[in-house]
């Protein structure tokens, strides 16, 4: 028996120790060692990098990031200096105050593997595979939404790193559950729900797609019910810790991922909405909350909506 | 509700009212728009130049503070989009989202203000000045271009110096317009001449750094305008970083006790895939 914590927020996820259940989400602010330590210092309980490939990339032209009232557009493009100059950036964070958690991605399950590996070797303290990488060479989907290759890439990084690797599913799929229990059979040790849902705007007046490329990834208030369903269904079916993604913005929203299943929350469009002191709004009204319906710690309302 | 106005963020499509070609390689473009009008000093708008690119721009006049109510761009022909933003004319589209970004603070009245301002950065800073001499602020301003060529806003900053309500001193650096040499070098001379309570510059980063040294030295607090690559504008995506501040969102104004600890500052810069690469 291990004693109940003394601060009630603090979490565990895949081995993990957390102060609080809230990160920053990949792609959001994590692209040098300086913003991720101020993100850590606004209280967040741990950090996602953007996520970083094997060689650097510069994403699409702007428009990359549209306002649509709901939420927010993008399609960045997965701008990224590559993993070799990242490494300096990783280095850097050594003695940071939170655990670092490094978003991964590749056009290959090697390529994954090569990241995920050099990540680690510079002092990640775990992985989070971004699967949804568009434009894999030979299908047009998302490597994220076809199970065997997630399975592939899963493997292939668990057979090259000693830390905790987290598989971060995409929405767009017409069943989560079967993505999810393809990743966690090839070992992974968490998963984060959701990244963002396909989705597009047009302008009216110019009658062009606004989005340089057209097509991107909707994020925001608008997609937390799909996120909640997805963080419900994987907690009713599997037995892995999960964290929710999609939408959170305030202390309430973190509370509804918990007890849907989520062991931990990302927060990434709210960052635009309320600025970096999210992290300490939301969990201070975590805490509260904690309080007032009388539990000793956030573990005990994790899945709670589960109950008979 | 929310810190962040999603409002100001919805990108709106303004028709250009009219365009001025400031010189052969510059052009202020008009539009109306009612947040633009309301914006303060020093704060930038993103302009989407359909089909091509979207890029920030800092508001050269603002709505509220001009005769016509229009609110206007200045922009330099520098690549692909500010060549197809340079090309448009009046009644062609554009998308405007913000305006983002804090703002110049104006000292208080009766103070002594130095603004410098190299090449295009005089977009920037033309708000401020008005608004400085509005605020009866005594304010002299040194604006250095390469060659008579490049002057802008002359007409503008003509017409304060001639009402004395600024001192402006103009270089250029072969010589053909005002004093012969680089703005800096001018500054240090203003500089160690006079007192000042503060000093704001725009234009290219090695001439703030500059500009920082010589005023750190003197124990002036300065405002300077950063530019790094803007994508989202709100603070989310990253690419804008100079040390823990975001461009767009923390600045693009930096005052002396952030520059400090900026360890980017007039040293190196991200690139679109977010490389450092040397100022
Ligand atoms: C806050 C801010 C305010 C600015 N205000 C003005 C202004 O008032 N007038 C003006 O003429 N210019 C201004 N600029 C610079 C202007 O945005 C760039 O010159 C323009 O984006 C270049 O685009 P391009 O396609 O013509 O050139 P490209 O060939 O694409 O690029 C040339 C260079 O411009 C810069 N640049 C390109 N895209 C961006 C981007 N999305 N964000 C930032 N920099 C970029 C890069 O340094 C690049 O190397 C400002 C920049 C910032 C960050
Ligand atoms: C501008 C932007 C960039 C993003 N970049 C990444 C990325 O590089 N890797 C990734 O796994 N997710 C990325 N995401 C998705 C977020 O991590 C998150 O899954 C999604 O936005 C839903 O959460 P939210 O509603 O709190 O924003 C990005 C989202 C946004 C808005
Ligand atoms: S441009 Fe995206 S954070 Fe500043």
């Amino acid at each position: 028996m291990r004693s109940q914590p003394s601060n009630p927020l603090e979490t565990e996820v895949a081995g993990l120790r957390l102060r609080n259940p809230t990160m920053l989400a990949s792609g959001i602010l994590g692209t040098t060692s300086d913003i991720l330590r101020r993100a850590a210092q606004s209280g967040a309980g741990a950090v996602v990098t953007k996520s970083v490939g094997p060689k650097p990339r510069e994403g699409y032209p702007n428009p990359t990031v549209v306002e649509v009232g709901c939420g927010l557009l993008n399609a960045v493009g997965l701008p990224n200096p590559g993993i070799q100059a990242f490494a300096e950036e990783i280095r850097d964070l050594g003695d940071l105050e939170v655990p670092l958690i490094v978003s991964v991605y590749g056009f290959s399950p090697e390529e994954y593997a090569e990241v995920a590996e050099a990540a680690v070797e510079a002092g990640a303290d775990a992985v989070e595979l971004n699967l949804s990488c568009p434009h894999v060479k030979g299908a047009g989907a998302d490597v994220g939404s076809r199970p065997e290759l997630v399975s592939e890439i899963v493997e292939r990084v668990k057979g090259v790193v000693d830390k905790p690797v987290f598989a971060k599913l995409t929405p767009n799929v017409s069943d989560i559950v079967g993505l999810a229990e393809a990743a966690v059979e090839a070992g992974a040790d968490a998963l984060t729900a959701i990244n963002t849902l396909r989705a597009m705007a047009i302008d009216v007046e110019t009658a062009r797609p606004i989005l340089s490329n057209r097509i991107g990834g909707l994020s925001g208030p608008a997609i937390k019910p799909v996120a909640v369903r997805c963080v419900y269904e994987l907690h009713r079916e599997l037995d892995v810790p999960i964290i929710g993604c999609g939408g959170v913005t305030s202390w309430r929203d973190a509370v509804e991922f918990m007890l849907a299943g989520a062991s931990a929350v990302q927060v990434g469009t709210a960052v635009a909405l309320k600025g970096l002191n999210i992290f300490r709004l939301i969990t201070e009204g975590v805490k509260s909350y904690l309080e007032r319906k009388g539990y000793g710690s956030v573990r005990e309302i994790v899945g709670l909506s589960h109950r008979g | 509700m929310s810190a962040y106005p999603t409002e100001v963020n919805r990108m709106r499509i303004v028709e250009i009212k009219a365009v001025k070609d400031e010189n052969l390689n510059v052009k202020t473009i008009f539009f109306e728009d009612d947040l633009c009008s309301s914006a303060e000093a020093g704060q930038f708008v993103m302009v989407w130049i359909p089909g091509v690119d979207e890029i920030p721009l800092t508001l050269s006049s603002i709505g509220s503070r001009s005769k016509d109510g229009l609110s206007s761009v200045t922009v330099a022909e520098v690549g692909e989009a500010t060549r197809a933003l340079r090309g448009m004319e009046a009644g062609e589209l554009i998308g405007v989202r913000g305006p983002f970004g804090n703002h110049f603070e104006t000292v208080s009245r009766g103070g002594r203000a130095l603004v410098v301002g190299g090449g295009i950065g005089m977009a920037s800073l033309m708000p401020l000045i008005e608004r400085l001499v509005e605020n009866d602020v005594e304010t002299t301003v040194l604006f250095g271009v390469k060659s008579r060529s490049n002057l802008l806003f002359m007409e503008r900053l003509g017409e304060l110096s001639a009402q004395g309500r600024i001192r402006l001193l103009v270089t250029t650096e072969d010589g053909t317009y005002g004093a012969e040499g680089l703005v800096t070098e001018a500054a240090e001379k203003v500089l160690s001449s006079g007192r000042f309570d503060v000093v704001y510059s725009c234009g290219p980063e090695a001439m703030m750094y500059k500009i920082f040294g010589l005023a750190e030295k003197l124990g002036i607090p300065v405002q300077l305008s950063l530019e790094r690559i803007i994508r989202c504008a709100i603070g989310i995506c990253g690419s804008c970083v100079v040390g823990p501040y975001r461009v767009c969102r923390d600045g693009p104004i930096f005052t002396s006790d952030r520059l400090r600890v900026i360890r980017d500052f007039g040293r190196f810069r991200r690139d679109f895939n977010g490389r450092k690469t040397p100022i």
